[in-house]
């Protein structure tokens, strides 16, 4: 995301990333046509999304998927609708 | 301390390499750089040089690797020639992109096809536009104090950019010359340690290399190119002074050979200079008024000193040794013509595409252009702006 400050005088040179682990900050989530929307009520929390989401954007914690999609990076690929045996998940357009 | 020494173009460059003592060397051979990394390779085995020598299977990986030795933060080199340099292609553009400052000494050779191995332009010039710093040298000598300046030049905060060391193929590399090489503590002192302000190994700060760039970010990386291309000449010109301090011998972005008070004169780049330099010496004594400007960097291109240059001169020839067909003339008439467009200069500019593919070019030559250009001076009239020297009918 282009900020104030982004011009050529001030950004690294050659296109190097000087900040590790920041690609979180590159919000994804604009790519999306279709959104997942996890049903908890279904869901058996087999963590299969979790594991095969390619954007870590299925969450969990204290070992609970979470009913919320971290939205600002998913791409919407339904690769986690997909793998549910429980079909908890739904791609519904955006 | 400087050694008298006699060696081929290529020898003298290994022992540059050896004593430039880079961190890392990736290379593959190819005629006529071979005899260069083929040297240099020994002193690697025989311990006379601190280099992680990198053995690939093509110049792809060669640039490949010296890029990935350069990104974490090494300094590193490669060589290569024609083909060669053309399977290096793509990734050029990524050393220069990227910034890293590899030097590199390329062999002028003929690009095929049909197949051929020896002297021309074509591999350099198919290069003139990927970013890289472009040095010609008239002889070996030359070509080892680019070689060393060029470390210094790439490395420069101010620049960053990869150089290429062209010699001419064959005439060059594999003639033996008299030539002064500096003594080894000397260029260790000139070229001094590298220190890489972002780079892979670091583990204290670690840093991505290559991400994609996409449309918010790409051109103000190349922004940032244009700039530092733009600091070069000022950069060649401090290095060429500090040079001169441990060699003695002095360096500019171009020559001048006898050009002060000429009418008519030759632009050229590479041994095709020592040529023209016998040439103008035989006009000199028959009372004609010939000069020659040999260009020493050539990318990037020295444009308003070299119009300054040739500003008062009635008639000049742009000799290419490579062509570019485009019906429009070689590079450097391309180059030099546009230079001159700016400048209040009224000369007329003819160019002579000549040597391709190894082809000798003669001193007899030469002068049969400057015969052509006092034609030029005296009736104001061009017959041919683009002309093909050497070529049989
Ligand atoms: S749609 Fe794709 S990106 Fe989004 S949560 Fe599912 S698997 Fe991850
Ligand atoms: S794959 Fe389906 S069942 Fe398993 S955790 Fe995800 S939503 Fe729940």
């Amino acid at each position: 995301m282009v900020k104030p400050g982004d011009g050529y005088k001030d950004i690294p040179k050659g296109g190097l990333i000087l900040e590790a682990g920041n690609a979180k900050n590159y919000k994804t989530g604009g790519w999306r046509t279709k959104k997942p929307i996890l049903d908890k009520e279904t869901c058996i929390n087999c963590h299969r999304c979790w594991a095969f989401c390619p954007d870590s954007s299925v969450l969990s914690e204290d070992g609970d998927v979470k009913a919320e999609i971290d939205y600002d990076h998913c791409k919407g690929c339904g690769i986690c609708a997909h793998e549910c045996p429980v079909n908890a998940i739904e791609m519904e357009k955006e | 301390m400087s050694n008298q020494v006699a060696l081929t173009g290529n020898e003298v460059m290994a022992q540059a390499m050896r004593q430039i003592n880079p961190d890392v060397v990736a290379a593959y051979p190819i005629t006529p750089q071979t005899a260069m990394v083929q040297l240099f390779s020994q002193f690697v085995a025989d311990g006379k040089v601190d280099t992680e020598y990198v053995t690939v299977e093509s110049e792809h990986s060669a640039m490949s690797a010296t890029v990935g030795a350069s990104a974490a933060g090494s300094r590193a080199m490669t060589a290569t020639a024609a083909n060669g340099l053309a399977l290096m292609w793509e990734v050029l553009y990524i050393a220069s992109g990227t910034r890293l400052p590899i030097v590199m000494p390329v062999v002028n050779r003929a690009l095929s096809g049909p197949i051929n191995i020896h002297c021309d332009h074509s591999d350099a010039m198919g290069a003139r536009d990927s970013g890289w710093i472009q040095f010609f040298a008239e002889n070996g000598q030359e070509a080892y104090d680019n070689a060393i300046q060029a470390v210094r030049i790439s490395e420069h905060e101010d620049v960053r950019l990869p150089s290429i060391v062209n010699l001419d193929g064959f005439i060059i590399s594999h003639a033996v010359e008299n030539l002064e090489i500096l003594a080894d503590e000397d260029v260790e002192e000139f070229v001094g340690d590298y220190q890489a302000d972002n780079y892979l190994l670091n583990s204290e700060d670690p840093i991505a290399v290559g991400p994609l760039d996409l449309q918010d970010f790409y051109f103000e990386h190349k922004m940032q190119q244009a700039v530092a291309a733009s600091n070069v000449k000022d950069v060649v010109l401090e290095v060429a002074k500090e040079y001169e301090e441990i060699s003695g011998r002095e360096y500019g972005l171009f020559e001048e050979y006898k050009l002060d008070d000429a009418e008519v004169a030759v632009v050229a780049l590479g041994s095709t200079t020592g040529t023209a330099k016998a040439a103008v010496d035989n006009l000199r004594e028959q009372g004609v008024k010939a000069g020659l400007l040999k260009i020493r960097l050539y990318r990037p291109f020295p444009a308003e000193e070299i119009a300054n240059a040739l500003k008062d001169l009635d008639a000049v020839a742009i000799l290419d040794r490579a062509d570019t067909f485009s019906t429009t003339g070689g590079p450097v008439y391309i180059d030099t013509r546009a230079a001159l467009y700016d400048s209040d200069a009224d000369l007329e500019v003819v160019n002579y595409v000549y040597g391709l593919g190894g082809r000798d070019i003669k001193v007899e030559e030469i002068e049969s252009v400057f015969e052509d250009l006092q034609q030029i001076a005296e009736t104001g009239n061009v017959e041919q702006k683009i002309n093909y020297l050497g070529v049989r009918e």
